[in-house]
């Protein structure tokens, strides 16, 4: 039942949003302001989500050569700085994951 | 009306390379939502009500670490919030439609959408069919979105659990973050709230999450102000390649 309400109400957020100044018709202007910090929304909130998935395995902080997941996740975002490629960054991640975790035993 | 249906298999058309790019999204999608827990008519009506492929990563991600609702929500909402942006964007073009015709456009307003469209919205011509165009970039979206989906629930289905399964969601965001930080600005932003999440992981109810992005956001804005348009490299801005957005 949660998920179903989460789900219903994150689902008429977006609509809302993407109706929102369509709605208006273009007499409201977004401040530019608002306008620039909406700009590093995506890097913000989808780095804070991949930085506790690759520092903290477990719940807790390791920094070191016998994380698989650090390494496997720069390897990542090496591929994806050079190739641009979703589908490469995703192999390529996945692949030195299960190499590292194979070679650890 | 012989120009509207040209307009819409012009749209559909333009969108097909895109559409490459999403397919493997939806896949993943569909994986991820089961292992996450969500039954298999949740997860196919998450891509039909919430209709935004990052959102819905997100949401599978929190829901399998037993996020408090209110967090779930208000960071899905954080992540859609640029497609104001984009109905800002669209206001002008369609105000002459019906209501009905602008709830159904916002409601196929996704990233990859909004690209095509606009750029066919910019170009000289009638304004008088080209919703249509829209209409088919969107709708050609909204159906290789939800087979896509279903695809990937039935994969994930027979696939063996023991695979590192939840690793693709951090190597999907990598693969859509990294590309777009063009510049200093970018980088300070995506690397202040990474590091406060990481710092700020053990507050209660994931509130961390929502506090490193805010301080992302505004670091984000100071490094703008301070040295505007500082590239790192020449590289031309793609759009946004996360499924519909």
């Amino acid at each position: 039942m949660t998920v179903w309400l989460t789900m219903l109400v994150v689902g008429l957020l977006t609509f809302g949003t993407r109706l929102s100044f369509i709605y208006l018709f273009g007499r409201q202007q977004i401040p530019t302001r608002v306008k620039r910090g909406l700009r590093f929304v995506p890097p913000a909130v989808l780095t804070a989500l991949i930085f506790p998935e690759l520092f903290l395995p477990g719940g807790t902080l390791d920094v070191s050569l016998g994380n698989e997941r650090l390494i496997a996740g720069i390897i990542a975002a090496l591929v994806a700085w050079r190739s641009r490629s979703t589908v490469a960054t995703i192999i390529a991640g996945m692949a030195a994951l299960l190499l590292l975790q194979a070679l650890a035993g | 009306m012989p120009a509207a249906r040209a307009q819409f298999w012009s749209g559909v058309k333009a969108e097909l390379p895109i559409l490459v790019g999403v397919v493997p999204f939806g896949l993943i999608y569909g994986i991820l939502a089961l292992d996450a827990g969500l039954t298999a008519l949740q997860a196919q009506a998450m891509s039909t009500v919430v209709f935004a492929g990052s959102s819905q990563f997100i949401m599978a991600q929190l829901f399998a670490i037993n996020t408090p609702v209110v967090v779930i929500i208000i960071t899905a909402f954080l992540v859609n919030l640029r497609h104001a942006l984009y109905s800002a964007s669209m206001s002008t073009y369609v105000k002459h439609l019906s209501e009905g015709w602008k709830y159904g456009l916002a409601y196929l307003l996704t990233d990859e959408a909004y690209a095509v469209s606009i750029n066919h919205y910019r170009e000289p011509g009638e304004l008088k069919y080209k919703h249509f165009y829209l209409l088919g970039s969107g709708l050609a979206l909204w159906t290789t979105w939800q087979i896509s989906t279903a695809a990937g629930i039935l994969v994930g289905s027979v696939i063996p659990s023991e695979l590192p399964l939840d690793f693709f969601i951090a190597l999907t965001f990598i693969a859509l973050v990294v590309p777009n930080l063009e510049d200093r600005a970018g980088l300070a932003s995506a690397f202040s709230a990474g590091t406060i999440s990481v710092i700020a992981f053990q507050l209660p109810f994931r509130l961390g999450l929502v506090l490193a992005a805010l301080i992302g956001i505004v670091v984000g804005m100071v490094v703008e102000e301070k040295w505007p348009s500082m590239r790192v490299t020449g590289r031309e801005r793609q759009a946004d390649r996360e499924g519909p957005g």
